[in-house]
């Protein structure tokens, strides 16, 4: 049988164009662009924290207490050694840097949110995939769901804390645990249209197991709308991180946070705005570059948005 | 006035960069008479609907028009302004669409959406314009105008809905009406009457009709002249009978010739051959109502019984509703029946637990409708012809070899085993989903309306396909169409379905040549172009 006997497969590079499209589109997509860049610098500021002019954010210097930004100071390091210091950000009233606390806090703060977000998305999508799929356990779950969702996470965290002790794990727990429930129903109502989509019936006539027809044929056609979704748990924990770090039910003040800086400097913030000034406009240029790339990829993600020319 | 209503002079209307091709109309030009109706055919992608927009001024920013004319009554419609368009669209122009549901506004009552017209083109007052909405309702025979103009368009059938439609565009009688594939999402009984009704209030009213539509069925039945556009070009225009007839092109000529004749095929049937499928009195009922409600039911499929035999087809025909799908899906277990028996090969398998199903999946595979969506669009296709073997452990190799094989048998290409469906048209896909099914190497093949999402000369590509399979693999064969030229063309029996139950059930000819029941009767009437024969008939 010759080729010319085949039907002819002159679609092909226009395929390859629209294969590539995903990709060119959330390149040319400026939320994309512009979130994507801005949290760039955040990670790069994070990992490369001890090198961008930093000390130890635990170090303090009784003798450099509330500088005001620009100032220069003395900073004794753990080996008793005294060096020239400027304080960039100012100090706060235990003579601590806050531009190193700052720098060194964007650690913990893209950490949390990170890996909040993955533990609901990994629970979540268990939990939405089992609840969509398995009829009978749907009842059950997604009442145990409902019950989830009432819960505070602050609350969550007060009682953590209460029960083990304030860790990043206490804070990490209580913030996805709420979040689960969102990612369970959005995956279950995911899974409730795929699953009537006839390749996942032919899968089923094909004799394919369950589990396989699960994480083999569905849950790959609900990643697009769970990315944009993780963004957005992603935006949120470090906001209530930053509000569980505030109230003193978060990470303890030793560690420095966006959230306990920001506590620490509350009680003088009139005579020195910067304790709280700066930390805050960290967290609020996070949050907003997380939401921006957050929109931007559902923009060019979405399904119902990529349908339109 | 004299002349056309509607004149298209060398319509160029260009294609966003990087389509398949520069133009989605080129140099394309026509008339439309007073009076006239002109039906504009072609295949999916050929521009038809494209030059319907461009008309109404419609298109999308993508899509300008980049060269030609478009006159209504002498007014060159590309130069007008929005707000011109605006004054002519309803009273001078107007158009129905195909899908009448999402044509018309959910929550709105159908007469407000006809009055809305009303107050936005005349200065009539309130009451004369009561009188004129309840006229025109009458007019598209609408039973009890009063009631149907006080109804959500959801609260009326899929006709009415169409007929509400209608209505609407012909309220202020505009000198031109542009039907999008109106009759495309209907039953062929509705299709019928609403064809009829058009015809009727074109004639009355002496309105100009662009008649957009695929089905050469439907050209035959209303058309007074035909424009045949591939491609966006247009390759010929001419009478009725005349181009259906003695058609001129080459294009025209394939594309008559792929219509399937309303006469049955006059194969040999081997009225011996082992029986593969039989039913014996399956049903299925939904249960209907909640926790607090009177549980209610209502039966989808009631008492069915047929039988398959080796290397035959068995057709099951009837409109949307009649439970043909759900008789497909209960053989092949992906909905539990309620009752009765499903054999296979004499065993019976209706009541079987899916996990005792393993043994049978191998025996029984489906193909599907909409070849858009019968393929997981995350997998490339090869992964999915060997995914079937794979479960029942064969191994890679082997299987990758059998799906090489299968992909010859179907006629694509083997190398394009690792492409993704997307890659792929729409007829392609459909031979990768038939490839998918024997990769199991199945005895029965159900087949869901596996052609009806095709153009049609995809169709008749994969219809010839699907016979020379069952004849080389001496397959036996559930074919689910409501489309009859279609089982006309593949069936040996016919089994005749309405409301969940088989009204008429015998060999092909027999039920052809001389329907029993009524309701076969009916929809014999009611096949587009039934008096005209094409295709295999008048070669």
């Amino acid at each position: 049988m010759g080729a010319s006997d085949y039907d002819a497969l002159s679609v092909g590079s226009a395929a390859v164009r629209r294969q590539n499209d995903a990709w060119r589109r959330l390149r040319a997509n400026w939320s994309v662009r512009l979130g994507g860049a801005a949290l760039a610098i955040l990670i790069c500021v994070a990992l490369a924290a001890p090198w961008f002019g930093t000390v130890d954010p635990t170090l303090f210097d009784a003798a450099s207490r509330d500088l005001r930004p620009g100032e220069t100071g003395e900073i004794t390091t753990l080996d008793g050694e005294t060096l020239e210091h400027t304080f960039l950000m100012g100090s706060d009233s235990f003579g601590r840097d806050i531009y190193s606390r700052v720098v060194y806090g964007t650690r913990i703060s893209l950490l949390v949110g990170v890996l909040s977000a993955a533990v609901a998305l990994v629970f979540g999508i268990l939990l939405g995939l089992s609840a969509g799929y398995l009829r009978r356990l749907d009842g059950p779950l997604m009442r145990v769901m409902d019950g989830l969702m009432a819960i505070p996470a602050i609350l969550l965290a007060i009682a953590l804390v209460a029960l083990w002790k304030a860790s990043l794990l206490t804070v990490i727990v209580a913030i996805a645990i709420p979040e689960i429930p969102r990612v369970t129903r959005l995956v279950r109502s995911l899974v409730l249209t795929i699953r009537e989509e006839p390749y996942v019936e032919a899968a089923v006539a094909l004799g394919t197991s369950t589990p396989k027809i699960m994480f083999a044929h569905i849950l790959p056609n609900t990643i697009a709308p769970l990315l944009v979704q993780g963004t957005f748990i992603c935006a949120s924990a470090i906001l209530v991180e930053a509000i569980l770090s505030f109230l003193g039910v978060g990470l303890p003040p030793d560690i420095p946070t966006w959230g306990n800086i920001m506590a620490e400097g509350r009680v003088q913030f009139i005579a020195y705005p910067h304790n709280v000034f700066f930390p805050g406009v960290f967290l609020a240029v996070t949050v907003l570059a997380v939401n921006i790339f957050g929109d931007g990829l559902r923009d060019t993600l979405d399904p119902r948005m990529a349908r339109r020319l | 006035m004299n002349g056309p209503v509607l004149e298209v002079r060398d319509l160029t209307i260009a294609l966003p960069p990087g389509a398949d091709r520069a133009e989605a109309v080129s140099r394309t030009s026509f008339d439309v008479g007073r009076g006239e109706i002109l039906c504009l055919v072609g295949e999916s992608g050929s521009g038809k609907s494209v030059i319907a927009q461009g008309v109404m001024g419609l298109l999308p920013k993508t899509l300008p028009v980049t060269g030609g004319a478009i006159r209504l009554d002498g007014e060159d419609l590309t130069r007008a302004t929005p707000g011109r368009l605006r004054q002519l669209r309803a009273t001078r122009m107007s158009m129905i669409f195909q899908e009448p549901m999402t044509a018309l506004n959910p929550v709105m009552r159908c007469g407000e959406q006809i009055d809305e017209v009303l107050v936005e083109h005349t200065t009539l007052d309130a009451a004369a314009r009561r009188a004129r909405i309840l006229d025109i309702v009458h007019e598209v025979h609408l039973p009890d105008p009063g009631r149907i103009v006080a109804s959500y368009p959801h609260q009326l059938s899929g006709g009415q809905r169409q007929r509400i439609m209608i209505a609407m565009a012909l309220v202020l009688e505009p000198a031109l009406l542009i039907a999008d594939e109106p009759t495309t999402a209907l039953d062929v009984t509705t299709q019928a009457q609403i064809l009829k009704l058009v015809a009727e209030l074109q004639a009355r009213h002496g309105t100009g009709v662009l008649f957009i539509t695929h089905d050469f069925g439907v050209v035959a039945e209303i058309a007074h002249r035909v424009a045949v556009l591939r491609q966006g070009e247009l390759v010929e225009l001419g009478p009725r009978a005349a181009v259906l007839q003695r058609p001129q092109h080459e294009y025209t000529r394939m594309l008559i010739a792929s219509v399937p004749g309303m006469a049955p095929h006059e194969r040999p049937v081997d009225a011996d051959a082992p029986v593969i499928l039989a039913t014996r009195a399956l049903s299925k009922t939904y249960a209907a109502g909640g926790w607090f409600r009177k549980r209610g039911a209502v039966a989808a499929v009631e008492d069915v019984s047929l039988e398959v035999r080796r290397g035959q087809t068995l057709g099951v025909v009837g409109e949307s509703g009649s439970g043909k799908s759900t008789v497909a899906r209960c053989i092949v277990r992906l909905v539990d029946p309620s009752a009765g028996e499903i054999l296979i090969d004499g065993e019976d398998i209706a009541a079987r637990p899916a996990r005792a199903l393993r043994e049978f999946r191998q025996r029984v595979q489906i193909v599907f409708q909409d070849p858009y969506r019968s393929l997981n669009p995350r997998r490339r296709v090869g992964e999915a012809v060997i995914e079937g073997p794979l479960n029942f452990g064969v191994p890679r190799s082997e299987a990758l070899a059998r799906a090489r094989r299968l992909f010859e048998l179907v006629r694509l290409d083997p190398n394009s085993l690792d492409r993704y469906p997307h890659e792929f048209s729409g007829g392609q896909r459909q031979r990768v989903s038939i490839a998918r099914a024997l990769a199991m190497e199945p005895e029965l093949l159900v087949a869901d309306e596996p052609v009806s999402a095709l153009d049609v000369s995809v169709q008749a590509q994969v219809l010839a396909l699907l016979a020379e399979i069952r004849e080389r693999l001496q397959l036996a064969m559930l074919f689910i169409t409501h489309d009859l030229r279609v089982a006309a063309q593949v069936c040996d029996t016919v089994a005749v379905m309405s409301q969940g139950r088989v009204v008429e059930y015998g060999p092909a000819r027999e039920v052809f040549a001389n329907p029993r029941h009524d309701y076969t009767r009916q929809l014999f009437a009611a096949a587009p172009g039934r008096n005209w024969t094409f295709g295999a008939g008048a070669a």
